[in-house]
């Protein structure tokens, strides 16, 4: 079942234009990676999705009863939260603030739902720590079980690895795998293509020349085979 | 010791006396909420900007002979918060540079008019006081009082109520913004609110000295504290305390009112930095 179609979509901010012509769709269940150089525009293509920016051109519709407010969001980190004094269970309960409506304080459920998110992030245990205190890899946790308390539908994260060390990356993908295998569709950006063709179903490539299509169709595509070698090239000269 | 006391119960027994009390805790009470949120979102400077905005507007209120000059400070603040907090967040016009600029050219054009059109005979003590605050804190009509006491509750009513929303808009405005959140009226709201407690705040300590009611309680209870709540309520306390404190002293000992208030923030920031190392 579609969930997100994406039509020829262009990016831009005040005359600039940074990317043009993006088609995609977004299935029920499915895992997509967003993959493509650095500032060629993935993180403006989720700000575009989730309606916190226009895009240029073309349309990004939700269909089958999928509304914004079914989408869970883990936005790339930001400097003002590094220090930010909060506790965990304030900022996962503020996932829950879709559901406020007119009222102006979390009910019994939200808190609920809040907890069991907490729980399911093995990160109860920190439930009354303050954010700022957290290692990387925990503030991360902390603001997944906040997406989850959005929503159960559909997660959209921006880089969510970026400055982990490996262990904790590692742990990180397998959670939000188990999220997927449990029905969530996922779409993320990705800076690292291998865990991107490992776990994803689909691919989509923003730069040049755009790609979308499965990942097995990725690893054969000219973006692919140009992208896949050019990061290891680099890798390799880093070393 | 029971001098002290005799003293303090005298004082209180004077209605102009409770009416500051009254007025200096609640103005210091709205700062210090909105100062959480502004200290945390990086906006405190657009505090101190506005407070020169609201002398250059006094001036102007002044040099038209206005009877109640809260007719023209007032608008005038306001419109300057919508614009800076909004200017903020742009990236064109850099953020920091236009508040610099509103505030300095304010500033100037305020002491100019003031020296141009001032018919009064003591016209640096006029400045002084409206700059550092005056001791028109002790002859509040009893209008003024109402109408601080009205706002005030409207502003500690509006935090209450919006408080959960606040807290989303300051700690991840993007997130608010997508599980569907008008950040743009919250952002409002919040820039409103500060021009209002500016402008009262501006006959307790002047307008040099408004900014530290806004981030040095906020400041104090960060050091220590750590979830949002306990820094929002510990704020309030830090505030109210000064207010009292600084009050009590500064009618015993003759000091000026705005200065010995923030003196007492201060030293309280100093206690707070050190237990919270
Ligand atoms: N708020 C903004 N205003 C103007 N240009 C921006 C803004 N945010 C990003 N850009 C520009 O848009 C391009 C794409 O940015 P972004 O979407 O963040 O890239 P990515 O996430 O793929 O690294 C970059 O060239 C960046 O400089
Ligand atoms: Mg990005």
């Amino acid at each position: 079942m579609k969930q997100i179609i994406c039509e020829n979509v262009s990016l831009g901010y005040e005359g600039t234009t940074v990317a043009t012509g993006i088609n995609f769709e977004v299935n029920e269940g499915e895992y997509l990676c967003i993959v493509g150089e650095n500032g060629s525009g993935k993180t403006t293509l989720l700000k575009a999705i989730l309606g916190l920016q226009n895009p240029v051109d073309g349309k990004i519709e939700f269909v089958n009863g999928l509304t914004r407010k079914d989408i869970g969001y883990l936005p790339q980190q930001t400097i003002v939260q590094r220090d930010f004094p909060a506790s965990v269970r304030e900022i996962v309960q503020s996932g829950c603030q879709g559901r406020l409506g007119f009222r102006p304080f979390y009910s019994k459920s939200d808190k609920a739902l809040a907890a069991k998110n907490i729980e399911k992030m093995g990160i109860a245990d920190l439930t009354s720590r303050s954010y700022r205190e957290l290692s990387g890899g925990q503030q991360q946790r902390v603001l997944l079980a906040r997406a989850l308390c959005a929503t159960g539908k559909l997660l959209i994260l921006d880089e969510p690895v970026s400055g982990l060390d490996p262990k904790v990356t590692a742990e990180l993908y397998k959670i939000i795998k188990e999220l997927n295998e449990e029905g969530i569709t996922i779409v993320m950006i990705s800076h690292d293509i291998e865990a991107a063709v490992e776990y994803a179903s689909h691919i989509l490539h923003v730069g040049h020349n755009n790609f979308f299509g499965t990942k097995e169709e990725y690893l054969l595509s000219s973006e692919g085979k140009s992208f896949i070698s050019g990061i290891t090239k680099g890798e390799g000269e880093n070393e | 010791m029971s001098s002290f006391f005799e003293r303090l119960s005298e004082y209180m027994s004077y209605s102009f006396v409770v009416n500051a009390l009254i007025v200096g805790i609640l103005i210091s009470l709205c700062a210090s909420l909105l100062g959480v949120t502004l200290v945390l979102k990086r906006l405190s400077f657009i505090g101190d900007g506005l407070s020169h905005v609201a002398f250059g507007a006094m001036a102007i209120a002044a040099v038209v002979g206005m009877t109640n000059e809260m007719l023209i400070v007032l608008p005038v603040t306001i419109l300057c918060a919508i614009f800076l907090l909004r200017s903020s967040g742009n990236t064109k016009i850099k953020g920091d540079a236009a508040v610099a600029m509103f505030s300095v050219g304010a500033l100037a054009f305020g002491y100019l008019l003031m020296n141009i059109f001032s018919t009064s005979s003591n016209l640096s003590g006029d400045v002084c006081s409206t700059l550092f605050g005056s001791t028109s804190i002790l002859t509040l009509s009893s209008t003024d009082v109402i109408m601080c006491l009205g706002m005030s509750a409207v502003v500690m009513i509006l935090f209450v109520f919006f408080y959960n929303r606040i807290f989303n808009v300051t700690f991840d405005e993007n997130f608010a913004k997508a599980v569907g959140s008008n950040t743009g009226a919250y952002n409002l709201l919040i820039a409103v609110v500060i021009a209002v407690i500016i402008v009262l705040a501006m006959k307790l300590v002047g307008s040099l000295l408004i900014s530290a009611l806004v981030i040095f309680p906020a400041l104090s209870a960060m050091k220590v504290f750590k979830s949002f709540k306990s820094v929002t309520v510990c704020s309030g306390i830090i505030a109210v305390s000064a207010a009292v404190i600084g009050m009590l002293i500064s009618i015993m000992a003759g000091t000026p009112v705005g200065a010995t208030i923030v003196a007492v923030d201060v030293a309280v920031f100093a206690i707070f930095s050190i237990v919270g190392r």
